[in-house]
């Protein structure tokens, strides 16, 4: 018997919702206690900001740029490489519990095994496989799926309908009319993507995926190894929780993020010494992409709004935290305490009002970059509590849960596995992480490559619609860890400027095969 | 290759994602591999022309229009030509990726020994 793992992944959820982090408005005790046990991240990164690339980079210890799902709406082909098909080989139960997305979710036709599975009525299906073989989809035993809400194709949506269908329409409406990323207000304060959802907490998705993990877990047996993959929806939009959770968190006595300015001037001054498409989307004059509701202005947004969402968004956070304690408890329960590894992060991050800012875009900077990332080592391992600061990457989950089950990294991961201390990092230079973003989307593109250091984050500009190509951003983490002031023009940071610069040419020209980028599918 | 388009109960064979359809009339229902229903309205079928005219009727859509011309350029080869248009934008990315893939697969068919 080897060791198990339980792989823990939220949706745009902040480095600074954690109470362990810094957060003051979420109580997360279960998450922090997983910390106090083993190792806390400081400084996580994605390899994309938006959802399928950088979920996509989990599975396979790539990069976008090499596994080809290089936006939002390009499937990951179905025989890219997959850890949970090297952890099947290795003896594993595997399965992914709640928000894949490794394929298109607007598929009418079905055409993914995302969105027919459920309809199918099978835990899996037979696909080809990166080595040639095939085998269980993606390298999974089991699949069930659920997203933001009760609309689609997928389990959870299923099940509400059969079981509960006089609580649908008490969820937001996540699209409109068009498609396009709804931004009808609701809630107190009008906030876009809020919503008093009459849902009752049992039936929410966060509470379904962790009941539908406890029954997947439950049907192992004791000596069996496992991997699973509980991924929750929330805390992504729409910030619709069950109406009887929101008194938690009220959202009046919520203080303003320490990144929105509450003086129109003030934010506007600091977006416009960034890239030039930060205003343009402030201003409504441009929408880059498609993961922001086309028809929402920015600069409308209130400071009410930015409570409301963040009280919401806090209580999200909070029945995730306690719906990981349940699935803790059960695995107490079953004996298997000592011998899992549990890993927790998330695939990106949320303005939150930052800048004056919700929802993602092409925007590197801290509120989207800078992830929560746990590590609780199997106590068996008697592991080694701490923090590490060092940059590190969700390139490297990969290799991190085929180490943990004993297994060589292959060939085509391009992160090694997790430091387990500063020190560690030091030994392996942990010195930089790469978040890649490009789309092309409706006639606008927009292709940015950054870099995190321990000191420093750097962003350039490739052309695209808005971007000749010279533009850029540097931000000095030690002296402007709220990323206000640009250097990237400052004579003074030239040198740092070139040596940065050096490490995303680095980037473009390692070595190792990349596979041919994808087609644009849908939107998302 | 003509042979492939001219039959609308063939769609399951190579639009992907749809499993199965009736045909009454000039009505055509597609069932898609999530359990979706979509009405279609057939337009023309035009052995002359060699032209297959159809819309999505589904309420989703604002508007659909989809043609598929197949052209004769040789004795042995055939061109064709699969082009719709559609409302919403969203819903118009969606179907551009299929009648790509469809294209591909009807390709398949056709050199695979269906004639016309």
């Amino acid at each position: 018997m080897g060791r198990k793992i339980l792989f823990i992944t939220t949706d745009q959820q902040r480095y600074d919702t954690l109470g362990v982090n810094g957060g003051i408005l979420s109580r997360t005790p279960v998450l922090d206690g997983l910390a106090a046990e083993g190792i806390r991240y400081e400084r996580c990164q994605p390899t994309s900001v938006v959802c399928m690339p950088s979920r996509a980079s989990m599975l396979t210890g790539q990069f976008p740029s090499t596994h080809g799902a290089w936006m939002n709406g390009v499937p990951l082909a179905v025989d890219a490489p997959s850890v949970a098909e090297n952890l099947h080989d290795a003896g594993y139960a595997t399965s992914l519990i709640g928000k894949a997305h490794f394929e298109p979710f607007l598929d009418p036709f079905g055409r993914y095994v995302e969105n027919s599975l459920a309809n199918l009525g099978v835990p899996t299906v037979e696909q080809d496989w990166f080595d040639g073989r095939r085998g269980v989809h993606r390298g999974f035993d089991h699949l069930e799926f659920a997203t933001h809400g009760v609309m689609g194709p997928l389990h959870y949506a299923k099940w509400m309908k059969a079981n509960h269908p006089e609580a649908l329409g008490g969820f937001y409406q996540v699209l409109d009319s068009d498609l396009n990323v709804n931004a009808a207000g609701g809630g107190d304060t009008g906030a876009p993507q809020v919503n008093f959802n009459d849902v009752p907490r049992d039936w929410y998705h966060t509470d379904w995926v962790a009941e539908r993990t406890i029954s997947w877990l439950n049907r192992q047996n004791g000596d069996q190894d496992w991997f699973c993959w509980m991924s929750f929806p929330d805390p992504h939009h729409p910030w619709d929780p069950p109406k009887s959770e929101i008194g938690r968190v009220p959202w009046r006595e919520v203080p303003l993020p320490a990144n929105y300015p509450e003086r129109a001037d003030e934010r506007e001054a600091l977006i416009d010494a960034k890239a030039r498409h930060w205003r343009a989307w402030y201003d409504g004059t441009l929408v880059s992409n498609y993961e922001a509701p086309a028809k929402w202005v920015p600069a409308t947004l209130t400071a009410d709004q930015v409570r409301e969402v963040n009280a919401l968004n806090a209580v999200e956070v909070e029945l995730i935290d306690e719906a990981i304690g349940r699935v803790m408890k059960f695995i107490e329960a079953k004996g298997w305490g000592d011998d899992v590894d549990v890993i927790f992060t998330t695939d990106h991050g949320e303005f939150q009002g930052d800048f004056g800012f919700l929802f993602k875009g092409p925007y590197h900077v801290d509120a989207l970059m800078r992830l929560p990332l746990i590590w609780r080592p199997a106590r068996s391992t008697k592991p080694q509590a701490g923090v590490v600061s060092a940059p590190v990457s969700l390139v490297s989950l990969a290799a991190t849960f085929l180490e943990v089950a004993g297994q060589p990294a292959p060939v085509w991961v391009e992160g090694a596995s997790l430091p387990l201390s500063d020190d560690d990092a030091r030994a392996r230079s942990f010195d930089s992480t790469v978040t890649e973003w490009d789309s092309a989307l409706f006639g606008v593109d927009v292709h940015v490559r950054s870099v995190v250091t321990a000191s420093h984050l750097y962003s350039e500009y490739k052309p695209g619609t808005l971007h000749d190509g010279s533009e850029g951003e540097l931000y000095d983490l030690a002296d402007d860890p709220l990323q206000r002031v640009n250097r990237f023009s400052d004579p003074a940071f030239l040198d740092t400027r070139a040596t940065l610069h050096e490490r995303l040419l680095a980037h473009e020209e390692r070595p190792g095969e990349r596979a041919e980028p994808g087609v644009v599918m849908a939107p998302v | 290759m003509w042979g492939v388009i001219t039959r609308p109960e063939s769609i399951p064979d190579w639009f992907p994602g749809i499993t199965s359809c009736t045909v009454e009339g000039n009505i055509r229902v597609i069932t898609t591999a999530s359990g979706l229903e979509m009405p279609e309205e057939i337009l023309t079928n035009d052995p002359l022309l060699r032209r297959f005219a159809y819309r999505i009727t589904a309420p989703m859509y604002k508007f659909h229009l989809g043609v598929i011309d197949v052209i004769a350029i040789g004795e042995n080869d055939s061109l064709c030509v699969y082009s719709t248009t559609a409302e919403p934008d969203v819903l118009a990315l969606i179907i551009a990726g299929g009648t790509r893939d469809a294209l591909l697969q009807i390709k398949r068919l056709s050199e695979n020994g269906v004639r016309e």
